[in-house]
């Protein structure tokens, strides 16, 4: 095999192992983004459903 | 305190990383055979275990919810098998990516790889079952038993590079082989990195068990407020 066919055969396999790193990272990245946003999300409608109970009902300590 | 500890397992599982990352592109050599693209084993491997323990402490904690019939088992399982998902996910697009260089194909249906793939469609079904039934004792159920099956599946896994011919590589860590088939250096940057991704995962784990356990107390009150509800009606 002639260097020039050699250079861009490990040029081409270094790139695939940079997708292969930057895959993983982008995949726990976006998890953890989700896992960010259902926090706040659920964090949210916990406090939205204790205000209701306490609008409604008498006892606005109420809690589990 | 489950702050702290998240924080700090972060922390760890970061400068872990970060330490690993450094000995994978700067000290450790290019494979002589397969250049550069080897050192995917580095995060394919660890990710792939990482997963398989978390199936099995899901399978441990489904069993314990089938016995004890308390919801922290079932809540602590769907957040393990979750994590776990995520670094199977890891696994095996890592997986596909190193296939393209070395055998010229993004997938194949061999063994390891179709079984792999099977058990991600059935903790993804796991994960949507959840989703799907209201009802908590007939949800923590049928999770715990699609739990327990889907364990079936990473046995098969684990073992499909035994019992069947595939093109994916046979077993190479020396705690299945006895040793002779990878250098020590490059195994034990294997465990460093499987380490990482544990502390990792137990961290993600502790993060997603405490979002369990406020969509728990969110359902009760909203129980509570229908009760009350009905009562005054």
């Amino acid at each position: 095999m002639d260097p020039h066919t050699i250079s861009v055969l490990y040029a081409r396999n270094f790139q695939f192992m940079f997708y292969g790193f930057a895959a993983a990272w982008v995949i726990v990245a976006l998890y953890i983004i989700s896992l960010a946003r259902r926090g706040a999300r659920l964090k949210k409608e916990l406090e939205d459903v204790r205000r209701l109970i306490a609008s409604e009902g008498d006892e606005p300590q109420l809690r589990i | 305190m489950r702050e702290k500890l998240v924080t700090w397992l972060a922390i760890i599982a970061g400068l872990f990383l970060a330490f690993n990352l450094y000995r994978i592109f700067l000290v450790l050599p290019d494979d002589a055979m397969q250049g550069p693209i080897y050192r995917i084993i580095y995060f394919h491997v660890p990710a792939a275990i990482t997963g398989f323990v978390g199936y099995f402490v899901a399978l441990a904690l489904s069993v314990l919810y089938l016995s004890s019939g308390n919801f922290k088992y079932d809540s602590l399982a769907a957040s393990v098998t979750e994590v776990a998902l995520i670094f199977s996910c890891v696994n095996i697009v890592l997986g596909s990516i190193w296939a393209r260089i070395i055998w010229g194909i993004w997938w194949t249906w061999d063994a390891r790889l179709t079984s792999v793939l099977i058990s991600i469609l059935i903790y993804s079904g796991y994960l949507m079952l959840r989703r799907a039934i209201d009802e908590p004792t007939q949800r923590a159920r049928l999770s715990a038993a699609l739990s327990i099956f889907g364990c079936l599946d990473v046995v098969i896994i684990w073992k499909s590079i035994e019992w069947f011919r595939t093109q994916h590589p046979a077993p190479v860590l020396s705690i299945r082989t006895g040793g002779g088939n990878i250098d020590p250096a490059m195994e034990h940057m294997i465990y460093y990195n499987l380490l990482a991704f544990l502390l990792l995962g137990t961290a993600l784990v502790l993060v997603r068990s405490r979002q369990e356990g406020i969509s728990r107390e969110i359902d009760s009150l909203r129980r509570m407020a229908n009760a009350v509800e009905r009562h005054i009606a």
